[in-house]
């Protein structure tokens, strides 16, 4: 089975054909969706897509990384980073659908 | 923010399209990328993030109650990496 990329593209000419808009406003939407995402957790806050998965904000504390090719210290400075936990539902289908 | 409350955002600024439709435009939104990793493909949305299968192989694992060893078989598993504008976004950065 070769691995296929989807893009936005994608995303889009599906809302096309299931919903019936243009590809113009199918795109405009799609885009929305991300950018609607994004604003959320941009403002601290966790999106919770039932049957999906939740996105959430975590806050990671100062460290001493190191250079692992020349092994120098550097200071890693605090971050927040997303971390996506991906729900029951599509955990079993991607389970499910790659055992063929 | 949940589900709904996304929708509703969505239906706020398109007052043209009934409720109805943007449930059915967000839902596909999400059908469609868990179909795409179900096939074993990768969804790119550059800015946001990728979602991507990995596989995780066959281990021991252990019954954390009764301590015996339990056999765990391969699997593939969903994974998201955060895109660069996105995780510049949530440092403040953009």
């Amino acid at each position: 089975m070769s691995e296929t990329t989807l893009t936005r593209m994608d995303l889009s000419e599906a809302v096309f054909r299931e919903v019936g808009l243009s590809r113009n406003e199918s795109a405009l939407l799609v885009e929305s969706v991300l950018q609607h995402i994004s604003d959320a957790l941009a403002s601290g806050e966790t999106v919770k897509i039932s049957s999906f998965g939740t996105f959430s904000v975590r806050d990671k504390s100062a460290r001493v990384g190191r250079n692992p090719k020349t092994g120098d210290e550097v200071p890693i400075s605090p971050r927040r980073v997303l971390t996506f936990r991906p729900s029951h539902l599509m955990k079993d289908r991607v389970a499910a659908g790659s055992r063929k | 923010m949940i589900r709904s409350e996304l929708i509703q955002k969505i239906a706020d600024e398109n007052p043209h399209l009934t409720q109805r439709h943007v449930e059915r435009i967000v839902n596909t939104v999400f059908e469609e990328i868990i179909e795409a990793l179900a096939k074993g493909d990768r969804v790119e949305l550059r800015g946001f993030g990728a979602f991507s299968v990995k596989s995780r192989d066959a281990r021991l694992g252990r019954n954390p109650r009764t301590g015996e060893a339990v056999k765990v078989e391969d699997k593939k598993v969903p994974f998201f990496k955060t895109g660069k504008l996105l995780r510049d976004r949530l440092n403040g950065k953009v």
